[in-house]
């Protein structure tokens, strides 16, 4: 049989958690291999072993049928593996050129050949349809694009194996269709890729093979042609898994926030919310719908007390919030899950036990007259961990930089819906969770709406909205499109109005 | 409240042996015995109980300046105006020492609170520009040293003139100075004062805000990611504010204790090297409160030990501050040490070499 990498019997321990568990895993040259498991199941720490960030502590590596040894990714990139990790690594004030080249830069006499690097990046962008500029800056171009630069990183350095950890998390639904077509042109020039991602979906549209692990135990490898979403659901999470959300009709109450023709100015200078109205009642979802950089951000941190409002007003319960300090805005029941979990959501460095304190430590039993009350701290943490089902090697002591990163965003939404706020604005909620842990989630964003409270829910996946929403509220180019009600909308239709095009427009 | 052997203590052990290595070899290379060279500048340091009050008393300032250090990098806070806020301190607890003719405890008590609160003041001004103006605390604190500096070099001998010299202010009477009889007599007429009692009962409190009470939550929280801090409600502008006046406020009370403990008076036209000792303290103990009372030591043993080598040697006492410079050194590289140490460990280099040539075949 003709493999470019067998990981054979792969064991990696940390601290209290087996991460790998006697893992085999087999990529075949010029497959798409798509490697499923729970958020914290190992995948990233396995691809990581492939690309020697990581040590396995038993097994082998073998690369087309020869045993190698992979200290660090140096070695990987000899050995022609390339990798485009879950938070990318750019430096954003560089070039595109710039990026690429760093680390492996080709001199002529003195001077880093910057023209030839260049045109090689053209020729290798123009091959594979990457449709990249060399020379523009990453703080200038979207996120997709950063990934093609990640992607053309690889292919810059020869490699021929390529693992992309969770690449679409971060993507909106456009740019990935593009990314699987990009990906079928890396195959068709006879790389292979590593697919790690808990859209079935995607796995459907693009893998070749899947090999599923469970908390660190490989379950099996299997064709994806000849195997139903169901089924590998089922095989990831070890029970049967619900794809539609049972959703019960009811009368939403008062409004709990009113905007009132808000304007935000983003960080350019330039207006990114433009005198929006919206109302997001009691006991219900709105679900906000746009393409990536269209004034969600804006608003949500508007709202939430990090930005200032330029003009117009946010009421919540009736009461003016507008120029209100955020601890002032988070006591009077307001919580959020935030867009960035690493920058806005976590300090890494703190433990989960820390962490879900970090908008409540200073009330009681948390703390009193200023003295932090561990039993009380210890008690609440591990109750949101079980509830939660939050995986941590040591639990509430695990520090939050070491977990997988499902379990970090597990972590914030435990945080954040703990509360009971009154008003919940959710951005991304479920990105990079597992299926079974969206499904949780999701049954917790319906409980908040059915006990009565409002949520306010910002997502770039069309399926999440038109599943979860009351009513879903479009947003382009910072102005509000329109608000539809979502038994009453297709997915079409939203899609217009995504692209800016107003309900009554069509016909 | 142990010192507990962590990753950062390891890394900080590695960096004083490879310091004392390296001073090791200077001894050598200028044709005197390594092994002689220590001998004296520990027992310098530690062989009798006068030499070992010297130690603790020269140690005493570093502790408070290199908690004033590591206090404000808790919560990232780069404080490298600690000479400053020493200067202040040490003028207010003099002012007060020399003016007032109070009973000796609420004297000093006075005099501590006055010092204080004039290194606190120290502190908060750049912490302040940083929170109002966005003004680097680097950029803030060195200025506030030099405006320190001429101060002192203004106040002492306008108001608190010695008799005989224009450049030191009047020596403080016995009722205002941080020696005691009883300590002195102990450590048979040593430098020792009451300072470092003040500093122990300081590591304890500082340890005990930094790991238990919602304002070291909130600090740590800010230096580690203040995105989230803010996002969570933490008023990050007043918590940098106040983590630079506390940290001025330690290093004021160093200040008090070399100015009315250590020394009898005040010196015009000098910055004390303490406050920038205590940068290299907080590094070597990864700012964590404890380490600073084991590097001060550490350090003290050595500032009090160079004389005695010089003397009984022919190693000249440059060669302590060598030792010094390399420590901070190291400890500042600790990283590449971390990695040395990592790959010492797992003595995988050669297995390394062997295989990423065969490896570099193979990638086609
Ligand atoms: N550096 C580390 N130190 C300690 N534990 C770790 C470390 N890295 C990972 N782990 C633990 O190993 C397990 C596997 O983590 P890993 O990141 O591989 O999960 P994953 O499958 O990529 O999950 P996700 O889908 O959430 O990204 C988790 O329990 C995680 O907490
Ligand atoms: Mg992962």
């Amino acid at each position: 049989m003709d493999y470019v990498v067998e990981l054979l019997d792969i064991r990696k321990e940390f601290p209290s958690v087996v991460a790998c568990d006697n893992i085999t895993f087999q990529l075949k040259r010029g497959e798409i291999h798509a490697l499923l498991g729970e958020n914290g199941a190992g995948k990233s720490t396995l691809t990581n072993i492939l690309f020697g960030l990581y040590q396995p502590d038993s097994g082998s590596i073998r690369l087309r049928g020869r045993e190698v040894s992979i200290p660090n990714p140096n070695v990987a990139n000899h050995l022609g593996i390339g990798m485009v990790h879950q938070h990318f690594k750019l430096v954003h004030n560089f070039t595109v050129t710039e990026n690429i080249i760093l680390g492996s830069e080709t001199t002529n006499g003195l001077f880093i050949d910057l023209r030839s690097a260049a045109a090689r990046i053209t020729e290798l962008s123009n091959k594979y349809g990457l449709n990249v500029n060399p020379h523009a800056k990453i703080s200038d171009v979207s996120v997709g694009m950063q990934q093609r630069v990640e992607i053309l990183k690889m292919l810059y350095r020869n490699a021929e194996i390529l693992i992309f950890d969770e690449p679409t998390a971060v993507l909106t639904p456009q740019e990935i269709q593009e990314l699987m077509k990009i990906m079928k042109n890396l195959i068709a020039e006879g790389k292979s890729i590593i697919l790690i991602t808990h859209k079935l979906k995607e796995i459907k549209a693009v893998a070749d093979r899947c090999t599923v692990i469970r908390r660190g135990k490989l379950i099996g490898t299997v064709d994806v042609a000849s195997t139903s979403q169901e089924t590998l659901a089922e095989m990831m999470v070890g029970r049967k898994i619900t794809f539609t959300i049972d959703k019960q009709e009811q009368v939403c109450g008062g409004s709990t926030l009113v905007l009132e023709g808000l304007s935000v100015r983003n960080n350019n200078g330039v207006l990114g919310v433009k005198n929006l109205s919206l109302e997001v009642h009691a006991g219900e979802i709105v679900g906000l719908a746009g393409i990536d950089g269209n004034g969600q951000v804006e608003l949500v941190e508007s709202i939430i007390g990090l930005r200032k409002v330029e003009s117009g007003k946010i009421f919540l319960k009736g009461h003016d919030i507008t120029t209100l300090p955020i601890r002032d805005r988070l006591n009077s029941g307001v919580s959020h899950i935030p867009e960035d979990r690493h920058k806005h959501g976590l300090v890494l460095e703190y433990t989960v036990g820390e962490n879900l304190i970090l908008k409540i430590y200073n009330q009681e039993p948390f703390s009193r007259r200023g003295l932090l009350q561990r039993e009380a701290i210890a008690e609440h943490s591990n109750r949101v961990i079980q509830e939660f089902d939050v995986r941590a090697g040591q639990g509430a002591a695990t520090s939050a930089r070491s977990m997988s990163g499902g379990n970090q965003q597990k972590t914030i939404v435990a945080r954040e819906i703990d509360r009971n706020p009154d008003l919940l604005i959710a951005v991304q909620p479920t990105r990079g969770l597992d299926v079974g842990a969206i499904e949780y989630i999701h049954r917790r964003l319906l409980g908040q709406r059915n006990k009565g409270k409002a949520v306010l829910m910002v997502s770039l996946e069309l399926d999440e909205i038109m599943n979860l929403s009351d009513r879903i509220a479009v947003i382009n180019n910072g102005e509000l499109i329109g608000v539809v009600d979502a038994n009453d909308t297709t997915e079409n239709e939203v899609g217009l109005m995504m692209a800016g095009i107003k309900r009554g427009a069509m016909a | 409240m142990r010192i507990k052997l962590s990753k950062d203590s390891i890394l900080s052990l590695v960096a004083v042996i490879l310091g004392l290595t390296a001073g090791a070899i200077l001894m050598r290379l200028t044709g005197n015995s390594p092994i002689e060279g220590y001998r004296y500048l520990f027992s310098g340091g530690a062989m009798n109980i006068e030499r070992i009050g010297n130690t603790l008393a020269t140690a005493t300032p570093l502790i408070f300046t290199g908690l004033a250090v590591a206090f404000a990098f808790k919560t990232g806070l780069f404080n490298i105006g600690a000479s400053g806020q020493m200067l202040m301190g040490g003028l207010g607890a003099t002012a007060v020492g020399l003016t007032l003719a109070w009973p000796k405890p609420i004297l000093l008590t006075v005099m501590m609170l006055v010092a204080l609160f004039a290194g606190g003041l120290w502190g908060a001004i750049p912490g302040w520009l940083k929170a109002k103006f966005n003004v680097h605390e680097v950029v803030a604190s060195i200025m506030m040293n030099w405006i320190a500096f001429w101060t002192v070099y203004y106040a002492v001998p306008a108001y608190f003139k010695g008799p005989f010299l224009e450049t030191e202010s009047r020596r403080l009477p016995s009722s205002a100075s941080l020696k005691v009889p009883w300590l002195t007599n102990l450590f048979q007429g040593s430098y020792i004062n009451l300072g470092i009692f003040i500093a122990i009962a300081t590591i304890i409190i500082i340890a005990f805000i930094l790991d238990r009470t919602t304002l070291g939550y909130e600090l740590k929280a800010v230096g580690h990611n203040k995105h989230a801090a803010q996002a969570s409600g933490i008023n990050v502008n007043q918590r940098i504010v106040l983590s630079m006046a506390i940290a001025g406020a330690l290093a004021g009370l160093g200040g008090a204790s070399f100015y009315v403990g250590f020394a009898s008076n005040m010196q015009i036209g000098v910055l004390p090297s303490q406050g920038f000792d205590g940068m290299a303290v907080a590094l070597l103990a990864a700012n964590s409160p404890w380490g600073v009372f084991s590097g001060s030591i550490f350090f003290g043993i050595l500032h009090t030990g160079k004389g005695f080598m010089n003397a009984m040697t022919n190693i000249p006492p440059e060669i302590a501050d060598t030792i010094i410079a390399t420590i901070i050194y190291f400890a500042a590289t600790s990283v590449l040490v971390e990695r040395l140490w990592v790959r010492l460990k797992k003595k995988k280099i050669l297995r390394f070499l062997e295989k990423s040539d065969v490896g570099a075949g193979g990638g086609e």
